[in-house]
């Protein structure tokens, strides 16, 4: 590749941005370079520089942002030098750029065609006619049903993924050397997302695009990318292909990032996560010499902390492996490969939730002229359509599906803020089906409580820790004297991992994990038997992500807590459960233990969504399972199988008209499907992880140390 | 909005004329005996009951029919017409100068938010609204009456139209609002310049002048539209004050001459005219802003 | 915040006992932050300001606003006691400087106590239509909608003709004015808020609606309301000057700005610097109000 001239090549690049506190440098001593046809990943988490960088590379930085050092050549000329007007002609047709929000990336009001043909218009000599072929062909290559509709039909009118679609479109349509992909699919529901992945691949490999992907998900980068860029507060701390990197990270920090992802190799018992400690630090608190050291577990005092250090190349492996630390050849492979110490199992105990054919459906009026003139002016959502499932003592129940399943919905009806419309759920025994939050006892209500999945709403801002979690003992837990109410917020802030003095703090003065922690000392302030926890890291970092899973799974095999979690990261799931459920619009798909559900007989829906989760893993292999189209919306689902319109094992018509039934796979383990057991039992696994003989890894790490 | 029209010309005629000995006296003087005063209730249909007589008066007043003036001693809706339209010519002139300066103005300082322009933009908007409008009225009186002469102090058009009468009375009207809908606008079209679709647009490298023109201005104009509507209200407020203070013959100082002397017949008729042109503007903002946002369609 | 804030081994077992930060500190904090914004500083100036006068009008050496001495004395004019007038004298004789600061009082009082009041009616209802939904939310807001379609001024000028001109009448027809106005905005901030995840976590701990409101809610709307309440306070101050202008004011012969000017007008040129000052000192004060809402409205975007 080295003898092509690159398309884009960053030269000790520096940014900084201008605040009221000053000069902050937000990226420092950034090198790449690009080559036709390459994909270059960039991983990091939220604050590390990463959309900084690919901001520059547009010249695009805002009004208090600017390029302080180094150059950035695209085709060997410098865009640090050049004018507004040839910026603007590079711009949309050499570099075109996708971003995270699809929807607020699109003009509200201006049809998606009229967009689209903006492009070649301002870029091209060609008629208005031309561009709108032009526009209704790209739109056809981005595989869009009815081009033509879209082409009229402002961004609202059309769905999320469709919308995403549209601006990769806009991103093709002059067909740039030099793609820059910003978290292209995070806003998108992972069996979309694994769509759109396979369609920027497929067109980036046809027209021979040099792609840059900036993601916090490892995984993903793994299944985009050639070569990957690990940044980490601002700086590029390894870089290296893919293989070379994956199989053997060098930087503390890679390592710990792979620590924190729950791997299928991970366990929760034998071989927990093992979180980074502390947290990134702020842009004008870095430490001096390795921004990573105060976090790190190799540091040493007088070499990690007093200069700056260079990029090295690692010898003995990839010539363009390279990495920043001067401890690298020091470190020892196996004491550098985290993994946590194992804790003992829980112990699994009677029955406490029973979910017995709970149906919840909403009444949605529709007051729109349509809808009068028909008569159809009430129709009702199903949320929930004959859930049935059972918790046991101490057990993790995960309940995954993406959005529009109804989980969160579930989750409303069981604490009480919605009653169900009909069936049974029995904590103990009581049927809480019915009974709203105000119609039930102290002890009922103290008995389920709930972590919220946003950190930056799940604690009022208006009030201090402290008496946030003490509102919930002296309601819940029933002490009235202030001491002791101050002493309980005290051991549940220890417990939770968290200094003391936090209860004066106001949340704000928090980061997003540490909200985490005092949403879970919320949580177990009034001693619940059963722990509801609603996408509680979804929103949080990797690494500060591991730590929050850590402390929930710790406290809930020390108090014996029933939890239920809700999740769409089948990654993470696999890693925390004893049981899972699976749903889609409203409907079981499947459910029965972790292993059951990783294993077939298979729903075709689970299958798809097993495919779709990107493993941060070279090893494991998977089976390519890509659906097509967008999920339905709730408000107008199909008549037969929710799944029917999307499904890649589908029958016949029996799926599009008749509700599937549900079969027994093996001794609690169900299935909704309409295809018969015996056909269901002969798919492949989806996903194959190697055991530890077939693994790569000792192979290589032995060649290296030989070279070495 | 006909159920707010109801409820208003209810709520006025309760207000208003549930005392009906009390409308006599309005009527025939303060002078006159009770025993007059119940002749005249008799004979104009005071006794039927008072829904009735609501509805009548609602029956009357949706004809044009809003009763004899007491003070004037002339059918209402014949004042009532000709001091509409003399306020009409001033909110003609106030609206035709303030949208195009308004709009400008905020235009051009929320294109760059932050920026020398802006500020000074914003701090004269700021100003110009902070000055009640008597009291812009008394400074500028103070100017250009007595200091520098250059402009009649009262515009009552005694003899005849007058261009020079109305340039007070617009200008200060103007002061006001001007600033007011500038700052909107520089609100809207600053949201709007930061948002992604404008990043979008500009990295998809087309001409900076079709990003502002097709891609921001649009969206930014859709606020300041349903706010200029909005004026309407505003403005039947605010030329209470102006044509009191300049002795302009407009619906106004009508207004305001008819609540001094207790003419019930010509408040009632003048608030019914002012809240519907102010619930009418409303429901035409609320239209407006339908068809120009693409997002909401029934 | 150290890193040792979310250290997972680092910190196991009980951290010292903290103590709380003293009330002082913590109100000071709060008040610095407007430092920040230049345009906030001059609007709390002028605010304060006018203020310290109001406050300070009864122990200031000023003459007796009411009584007439030399009329028509200009700008630094000797009194007949050989005090100094530095504003002059009006056409009865009044010390303009004594009448200006006693206006600057009547005014603050009142239109602070009418703001108050539609405030406490404009939140409790905004509370309700927000929180509690359904018919609550239809009747309240329709309510408002018929309050909001009445032009302000001919609102104020039907209440005060049908109920008299007084103090405590200002004060209910502002209360009709702005409590709808007010409503609409707390609404609009309940509606937003009350998706909020510790509204739903003080909802599954089954507080009841009143504590949801006022101890969930309300707090967290705070900003918007108190940048609400500087423009309102402003509106309000105009309010009163203005039917003060019309002659349907604060009853005479105490001062106000509106009387002042309303006094002056009829005698033209005569009376040019009788008019033009109460107008300044009006102005400079609404100008405060308006830049300090901004200024607040600046500092709590940014945060």
């Amino acid at each position: 590749m080295s003898d092509q001239t690159p398309v884009l090549e960053c030269k000790n690049l520096s940014i900084s941005y201008y605040t009221r506190a000053g000069e902050i440098p937000a990226v420092v001593d950034f090198d790449v370079t690009v080559y036709p046809g390459e994909s270059i990943g960039i991983v990091g988490e939220s604050g590390c520089g990463k959309s900084t960088v690919a901001m520059a590379m547009m010249q695009h930085l805002g009004t208090n942002g600017a390029i302080t050092g180094g150059q950035i050549l695209f085709k060997g000329r410098d865009m640090t030098q050049m004018t507004n007007d040839e910026l603007r002609t590079l711009r949309g047709s050499e570099i075109a750029m996708i971003y995270q929000e699809p929807f607020a990336s699109l003009n509200p009001s201006m049809k998606c065609g009229e967009q689209l043909m903006e492009v070649p218009l301002y870029h091209e000599d060609i008629t208005e006619k031309e561009a709108r072929a032009r526009a209704r062909q790209i739109l056809d290559d981005v595989q869009l049903p009815d081009p033509d509709r879209v082409m009229d039909a402002y961004p609202h009118q059309i769905s999320g993924g469709q919308q995403q679609r549209v601006v990769i479109a806009m991103g093709l349509l002059s067909n740039p050397s030099l793609l820059l992909l910003d978290e292209p699919t995070t806003a998108l529901d992972v069996t979309v997302e694994a769509g759109i992945i396979k369609l920027i691949a497929d067109i980036s490999r046809k027209f021979n695009t040099a792609q840059i992907y900036i993601s916090h998900n490892l995984g993903l980068i793994l299944e985009t990318c050639d070569r990957v860029f690990v940044m980490y507060s601002g700086e590029v701390v390894e870089e290296g292909t893919i293989d070379s990197l994956f199989t053997w990270p060098r930087h503390p920090y890679t390592h710990g990032l792979f620590g924190c992802i729950p791997l299928p190799t991970a366990d929760k018992h034998a071989a927990p996560l093992k979180p980074i400690r502390g947290q990134l630090p702020l842009p004008h608190e870095r430490p001096s010499g390795c921004f990573f050291n105060p976090r790190c577990d190799h540091m040493v005092p007088g070499r990690c902390d007093t200069t700056l250090i260079p990029m090295e190349h690692v010898e003995g492996s990839a010539k363009d492996h390279r990495v920043r630390c001067c401890r690298w050849q020091e470190l020892d492979r196996d004491a550098a490969v985290p993994s946590g110490e194992a804790k003992p199992a829980a112990e699994i105990g009677d029955t406490v939730l029973n979910v017995d054919h709970m149906k919840k459906y909403y009444e949605v009026h529709d007051r729109s002229l349509k809808a009068i003139l028909s008569g159809q002016t009430t129709r009702y959502v199903k949320a929930n359509q004959d859930l049935n499932f059972s918790a046991r003592k101490g057990e993790t129940v995960a309940i995954v599906g993406e959005s529009g399943c109804g989980k969160s919905t579930f989750a409303k009806v069981l604490m009480g803020l919605e009653t169900a419309t009909d069936g049974a759920i029995m904590v103990g025994d009581v049927d809480l089906a019915a009974l709203g939050v105000r119609d039930r006892s102290a002890k009922q209500i103290s008995a389920l409580q709930m972590v919220f999945q946003n950190p930056f709403d799940t604690l009022n801002p208006s009030h201090t820790v402290g008496s946030q979690i003490g509102r919930v003992i002296k309601r819940l837990a029933g002490v009235d004297d202030d001491e002791k109410v101050r002493e309980r917020v005290f051991e549940l802030l220890d417990i939770v991992k968290l200094p003391r003095d936090f209860y004066y703090r106001r949340p704000r003065q928090l980061s997003g994990g540490q909200k985490q922690r005092v949403g879970i000392a919320r949580a177990f302030a009034g001693n619940p038997e059963m722990v509801i926890a609603d996408e509680p890291v979804s929103a949080l970092d990797v690494s500060v992500a591991a730590a929050v899973t850590d402390l929930l799974t710790d406290i809930q095999r020390e108090y014996q807590t029933t939890l239920l979690f809700i999740s769409h990261d089948l990654s993470v799931v696999r890693y925390l459960s004893d049981a899972i459920v699976v749903m889609y619009l409203g409907w079981i798909m499947e459910r029965g233990t972790t292993e059951q559900i990783f294993q077939p007989p298979y729903c075709p829906y689970t299958e798809a969504l097993l495919s779709a989760v990107p493993i941060a893993d070279p090893e494991v292999t998977k089976r390519e399972i890509v659906l097509e189209g967008d999920l339905p919306s709730v408000m107008d689902p199909p008549k037969g199988c929710p799944f029917s319109t999307r499904c890649p094992s589908r029958i016949g018509e029996i799926c599009d008209n008749e509700p599937p039934p549900q079969q027994e796979a093996a001794p609690g383990h169900f299935i909704t499907c309409h295809i018969p057991m015996e056909d269901l039992k002969k798919v492949e696994p989806v996903i194959h992880v190697p055991t530890a003989d077939e693994r790569l890894h000792s192979q290589k790490s032995d060649q290296a140390e030989t070279t070495n | 909005m006909v159920l707010i029209m109801a409820v208003v010309s209810f709520l006025l005629f309760a207000l208003f004329e549930t005392d009906k000995l009390d409308v006599a006296g309005k009527v025939l003087g303060p002078y006159s005996s009770v025993e007059q005063r119940e002749i005249w209730l008799e004979n104009n249909g005071y006794n039927e009951p008072f829904l009735k007589r609501y509805v009548l008066w609602v029956g009357n007043a949706l004809r044009g029919d809003f009763g004899q003036s007491i003070e004037l001693k002339v059918p209402v809706s014949q004042v009532l017409g000709d001091r509409l339209a003399n306020t009409g010519m001033l909110a003609l002139a106030l609206f035709a100068l303030m949208i195009p300066i308004a709009l400008a103005m905020g235009i051009f300082a929320g294109m760059k938010e932050g920026s020398l322009r802006d500020r000074t933009i914003s701090i004269t908007a700021v100003a110009t609204t902070s000055i009640p409008e008597f009291a812009s009225a008394t400074l500028l009186t103070a100017i250009f009456v007595f200091w520098l002469g250059w402009l009649p102090g009262t515009s009552s058009m005694s003899s005849g139209f007058e261009w020079q009468q109305l340039v007070l009375p617009v200008a200060v009207l103007l002061l006001y609002d001007v600033g007011y809908v500038a700052r909107m606008t520089r609100a809207s079209m600053a949201e709007v310049m930061t948002s992604q679709y404008v990043r979008t647009a500009i990295l998809k490298g087309i001409p900076y002048r079709r990003v502002v023109l097709k891609h921001a201005l649009r969206n930014a104009l859709i606020a300041p539209f349903t706010v200029i509507m909005l004026q309407l209200n505003w403005l039947l407020s605010g030329v209470i004050v102006v044509e009191v203070f300049f002795a302009y013959k407009g619906f106004g100082s009508l207004l305001y001459d008819a609540a001094l002397f207790g003419d019930i017949y010509l408040i009632e008729a003048c608030t019914l005219v002012a809240v519907f042109v102010a619930v009418f503007s409303q429901f035409i903002s609320d239209v407006g802003y339908t068809l120009l946002n693409p997002r909401i369609r029934f | 915040m150290a890193d040792d804030a979310a250290g997972t081994s680092s910190t196991d077992g009980a951290t010292p006992t903290p103590q709380r930060p003293s009330l002082p500190r913590r109100v000071f904090g709060t008040l610095a932050l407007l430092r920040e914004s230049p345009l906030g500083m001059v609007g709390a100036a002028l605010v304060l300001f006018w203020v310290l006068m109001a406050v300070l009008a009864p122990v200031l050496p000023l003459y007796d606003p009411l009584e007439p001495l030399t009329p028509f004395q200009s700008m630094g004019a000797t009194a007949p006691d050989g005090g100094t007038l530095w504003l002059g004298t009006d056409h009865r004789g009044r010390d303009i400087l004594s009448r200006v600061i006693w206006s600057s009082q009547r005014v603050l009082v009142w239109a602070t106590l009418a703001t108050v009041v539609a405030y406490i009616f404009g939140m409790a209802m905004g509370c309700v239509a927000g929180y509690l939904g359904g018919w609550w939310d239809e009747v309240i807001s329709f309510f408002a909608n018929v309050l909001l379609s009445f032009p302000v001024m001919i609102l104020f000028v039907i209440i005060v003709t049908v109920l008299g001109a007084s103090g405590m009448n200002i004060v209910i027809a502002v209360t009709f004015a702005s409590a709808p106005a007010i409503m609409r905005i707390v609404r609009g901030l309940i509606l937003d808020l009350r998706t909020r995840d510790y509204v739903y976590a003080a909802q599954t701990r089954g507080e009841s609606p009143w504590f949801i409101m006022l101890v969930e809610l309300l707090p967290n709307a705070r900003g918007p309301l108190i940048v609400d309440a500087c423009l309102r306070l402003g509106y309000t101050v105009v309010a009163i000057a203005t039917l003060g202008f019309l002659g349907l004011g604060l009853p005479p012969p105490e001062p106000d700005w509106g009387m002042m000017i309303k006094e002056a007008v009829p005698l033209g040129s005569f009376a040019g610097r009788e008019m033009v000052i109460p107008a300044l000192a009006l102005s400079s004060l609404i100008l405060g109000f308006n830049m300090l809402a901004d200024g607040l409205r600046e500092i709590s975007l940014r945060d």
